[in-house]
């Protein structure tokens, strides 16, 4: 009875065929169509598509390599500011007051690092620890001139509408790109610090940086806004009321004995399904075809005898850091996507729990290492996680029942109804880290 | 009938059998050393005798009774110590606490036989208040030999305890080693010196692919022509 | 010297004072994830939640005892509730090792899997907290809020600036000091304080020498639990108690424990103390002192604050970070995890 007996009996039984429990999934999502409405179904779908994308990228690092990344909120973060940086408006006179101080702050930036690296080359001992001291005071102070009354200025034209610098107005769908670059240079600098070390660190470390990601995106309101939001950023696809006033659409629709409301609602969800779904599809192709490249059958060496590898000569640092950076870049992409999806960037929304704890609920349970896994885990654990969060209220509702009327616990219950959602899902961790660790789908 | 005596002793770490049926036996005041080339399977014998690894045969009995199904820590109870060959003594506590670790068993702190240790390594009393993982290496091995020591052990197991010293330490080390057994413990070594180590042996056990080759008296040994030019290096020294 | 004594007093009690406060708050929280670290050898993510839920119990018996109308006098009832806290956090830590951690121990698994499971457990921990207590501040500082007031201090020294001395200070100095000079003496003189360095030190060998691991893990969990509910409830009297803070204490606790040498108990303390320390004086507006140190009349423009207070949290990362790069093993060779 040793156990990988037992899991190879396993994978031939139904349940963990993969096309069965993506038949289980969809009927799910079909029930909750019929049952609920299908409007509801096709949000859920969509983000369940976004989950998975997301979920595919810390596959990518923890399943084919063994890396905890932590702070996968901070990555979407970074996709979603990328998207309001390609998208929105430009705001000409926040350039005009404030561009000029932004540009010269980041040239002393750039100037200071620079100068640091001379110094540290050229100077040694108690001579290059002063001469770097001095030339990063005068950096900080030249920053702070420059920068502070830059900022101000910016964010102080039109600040209930604009008040940031806007973006560069260009099509929203190029941030996907974007997003998925600034989530992989994010992860280029905390890879460089943290890998190499036990894994623990790079936990830390990457906990670390997303918080840190996120209190820049709060604070900087000439960048992103910060928590008075970014929002209207256009559509890659049609507008529901433009479909509506649409006479040709209209016509469609009556043609088919539909209302060009609800029909408008559903067009626009698909074609987001269906950008989402190319998204989806060519991931996983090139994680899959990553995965049984001879790179990736390498990583996993790797993962399972890190000695072994390193004593054949391989770099375990630094293909450690490239599949690092690969799948915090996937995490990128899926930040912008979900911006996009939104049409509004806001910060306050990133949480730990939604956005780096939910993801590794779905690798786990979906099973991590087998790329179709975490898309099956991104689509189950998402439709959980939302479904779970009328089942708390009706829970709740139903345990205030037994309360009078006028009992203070009706409103405790209630209002305590939404973190029933941390413990179900840390619930659902242990449990499948527990009984399942392999996951629904396990590692081929 | 001896104190310890490991009879047809089989097994290893995975399928293949290291020890292919080897008999190890050890007396009280003896001092039994375990030889052989590199793979002979020398540290797993003493590994099963102190039940580091399971036996898939054989048996192992001490004072008379089998403790073949024991524990480590139970056997440390029975009355053997052990002296592993890495990592043996704890490095960041000092070296009169390393000598208190090793007495965690005995009930009364053993504050008489810390003593007794200083008495044996006196060097290791004038470094009582250092880290252990500060000192040479040939203070540590007798830290470590020392705090095997504070259960007052019947038999002393030790793992190549001379390994990477040089050889004024080993020299230093089989000089204790033999002060040892004449309070009458049991000494069962294994050793990479094998012509040092023989000399100072009651027993010489040669152990080649997991079976006993050659067994008798260190100096029988020693003098055995074939011995010495199979596992001995000839006669060059 | 009118001047340089009101600068002083400015500087005491603006940076000085809060971050003694502070930094013993840290220091303990540290000390909790530093002893896990050591004898169970993984990152406790959970441990700011047990903080949380420690205070929470803290809170609801210093409730009840405030509706019986008894009071402390000029201390906070929170003081008398500690141990039944303790008590209560202990009995969960120790059952949740049981239900969850004994099992990952027991088949040997990869560190990082126990980290992942401790992440599950600070998420329904949590929860747990949130769906008890709710998610808003909660103040439960009662007795006397000052030893010194601003003014009396003003009126006793006729300088300018007052020095105030909160009662929440003086006790989380006063505890932590006690709770710590308790811990060192336990790990340095106790026979069983010693067999818990000695597993950390070298496990295989604490086993050989019959030292019982599970009987370590339980007294590391019991002490880890202590420290949790003590660290919690002082930093909830000194600041008010609100879950999500003690979820983002995590990282300026990691860096404490990493920067002090992940593993040292004194390290976790010098750790606490310079974290705590270059947070409040990196974020502190420096503006007023200057303008007493300089010649009269002289006026800073601006805040003279060298990091926003917004960014806190960057300072811990940032001296993380630093050790990381220049000696991961921290100030007192800690394990590199």
């Amino acid at each position: 009875m040793s156990s990988s007996t037992r899991s190879s009996q396993a994978s031939t039984t139904l349940v963990h065929q993969p096309w069965f429990l993506f038949m289980v999934m969809a009927a799910l999502l079909a029930f909750t169509g019929f049952a609920q409405s299908w409007l509801f179904a096709l949000t859920i779908v969509q983000l369940c598509m976004i989950s998975s994308i997301m979920a595919l990228g810390v596959n990518v690092q923890w399943g084919y390599a063994g890396l905890f990344n932590a702070g996968t909120m901070g990555f979407a973060a970074l996709g979603g500011l990328a998207a309001v940086l390609i998208a929105a408006d430009p705001v000409p006179e926040a350039w005009s007051v404030g561009g000029a101080g932004i540009g010269l702050s980041a040239l002393v930036i750039g100037g200071t690092i620079a100068a640091v690296i001379l110094v540290r080359a050229k100077l040694g001992g108690l001579a290059g620890f002063l001469s770097t001291a001095v030339i990063l005071i005068v950096g900080y102070l030249l920053f702070t001139a420059v920068f502070g009354p830059a900022t101000s200025a910016i964010e102080s034209v039109d600040a209930s509408q604009t008040g940031y610098l806007g973006g560069m107005g260009l099509p929203i769908l190029l941030s996907w790109l974007v997003g998925g670059l600034l989530a992989a240079g994010a992860a280029w600098l905390i890879g460089k610090v943290a890998i190499g070390l036990r894994s623990d660190y790079l936990a830390i470390a990457t906990l670390g940086i997303a918080e840190i990601i996120l209190a820049v995106i709060k604070n900087e309101d000439w960048l992103s806004r910060g928590v008075k939001n970014v929002t209207s950023l256009p559509r890659p696809v049609p507008y529901e009321i433009d479909l509506q006033t649409s006479p040709a659409f209209v016509e469609f629709a009556q043609n088919w004995n539909v209302d060009p409301v609800a029909l408008a609602s559903i067009t626009v969800k698909l074609a987001f399904i269906a950008l989402f779904a190319v998204v989806l599809i060519v991931l996983v192709y090139l994680s899959e075809k990553a995965l049984y490249s001879p790179w990736g059958r390498m990583m996993r060496a790797i993962r399972d005898q890190p000695d072994a590898a390193s004593a054949m000569g391989k770099d375990v640092k630094s293909r450690h850091l490239q599949v690092f950076i690969l799948g915090s870049a996937i995490c990128g992409i899926a930040g912008a996507m979900l911006v996009t999806l939104d049409g509004q960037f806001t910060p306050g929304s990133y949480l730990p729990l939604r956005f780096t704890f939910l993801i590794w609920v779905m690798v786990i349970v979906g099973g991590s290492g087998n790329n179709m896994g975490s898309v099956l885990g991104g689509f189950l654990i998402w439709f959980v996680w939302v479904q779970s969060e009328s089942a708390g209220f009706a829970l709740m509702d139903a345990l205030s029942g037994l309360f009078a009327d006028d009992s203070p616990m009706r409103g405790r219950l209630i209002e305590a109804a939404p973190h029933l959602r941390p413990v179900l899902m840390g619930l659902i961790l242990i449990l499948a880290l527990r009984f399942a660790p392999k996951g629904l789908i396990p590692e081929r | 009938m001896s104190l310890l005596q490991a009879t047809g002793m089989r097994g290893g770490y995975g399928a293949a059998d290291i020890l292919q049926g080897c008999t190890i036996n050890c007396d009280r005041g003896e001092i039994a050393v375990i030889v052989g080339p590199n793979g002979a399977g020398k540290s797993t014998a003493i590994k099963a005798i102190f039940g580091m690894i399971d036996l898939r045969e054989g048996d192992v009995t001490f004072e008379g009774k089998s403790i073949t199904s024991l524990a480590p820590q139970a056997r440390v109870e029975a009355g053997m110590g052990m002296v592993p060959q890495n990592n043996n003594v704890f490095p960041g506590m000092t070296v009169e606490e390393n000598l208190q670790m090793g007495a965690f068993l005995r009930e009364d702190g053993g504050a008489g036989v810390i003593d007794k240790v200083y008495d044996l390594f006196p060097a290791v009393k004038d470094k009582r208040y250092q880290l252990a993982g500060e000192l040479s290496g040939g203070q540590r091995q007798q830290v470590a030999v020392g705090r095997a020591m504070m259960t007052e052990p019947t038999l002393l197991i030790l793992d190549e305890p001379t390994a990477g010293v040089s050889p004024i330490v080993m020299d230093e080390l089989f000089d204790r080693i033999i002060e040892i057994a004449k309070t009458g413990i049991a000494v069962l070594m294994v050793e990479q010196n094998a012509r040092q180590a023989l000399e100072i042996a009651d027993t010489g056990y040669v152990l080649v692919e997991g079976q006993n080759r050659f067994t008798d008296t260190g100096a029988a040994l020693l003098a055995d022509s074939e011995v010495r030019a199979t596992f001995l290096g000839g006669d060059q020294s | 010297m009118h001047d340089f004594a009101n600068a002083f007093i400015l500087l005491s009690n603006y940076v000085l004072i809060p971050s003694i406060t502070y930094g013993s708050q840290l220091a303990i929280g540290a000390l909790g994830i530093t002893l896990v670290f050591s004898i169970l050898r993984f990152a406790n993510f959970a441990h700011g939640d047990t903080m949380a839920f420690g205070t929470m119990v803290a809170i609801f018996c210093t409730w009840g005892v405030q509706a019986l109308g008894l009071s402390l006098g000029p201390l906070p009832v929170a003081l008398i509730t500690l141990p039944v806290a303790i008590a209560v956090t202990i009995a969960l830590v120790l059952g949740i090792d049981k239900i969850i951690y004994q099992f990952y121990r027991n088949k040997k698994v990869e560190p990082i899997i126990l980290v992942m499971a401790s992440v599950g457990v600070m998420f329904m921990m949590n929860g747990i907290v949130r769906i008890l207590i709710g998610t808003g501040d909660v103040s439960f500082a009662d007795g006397a809020r000052f030893i010194i007031r601003a003014r009396e201090f003003r009126e006793m020294t006729g300088l300018d600036e007052g020095l105030a001395l909160r009662t929440t200070q003086v006790i989380t100095v006063v505890v932590a000091g006690v709770v710590m000079a308790a811990l060192f003496w336990f790990l340095q003189k106790t026979r069983t304080g010693k067999s818990m360095r000695a597993f950390s030190d070298n496990e295989d060998l604490a086993l050989l020498s019959g030292i019982k691991p599970e009987r370590v893990v339980q007294i590391t969990w019991i002490i880890a639990a202590t420290l949790a509910t003590i660290a919690g409830v002082l930093y909830g009297l000194d600041k008010g108690f609100r879950p999500f803070t003690y979820f983002q204490l995590l990282l300026p606790m990691f860096a404490a424990a990493i920067l002090g040498g992940i593993g040292q108990p004194i390290g976790a303390v010098v750790g606490g103390f310079v974290i705590a320390f270059s947070e409040v004086a990196l974020t502190y507006a420096y503006r007023r002192v200057f303008e007493y140190l300089g010649p009269d009349g002289f006026e800073v423009e601006g805040l003279a604050q060298l990091i926003e207070t917004e960014y806190k949290f960057a300072i811990s990362f940032i001296i993380l970070v630093i050790v990381l790069l220049v000696r991961p093993t921290g100030i007192f060779k800690g394990r590199v995890l």
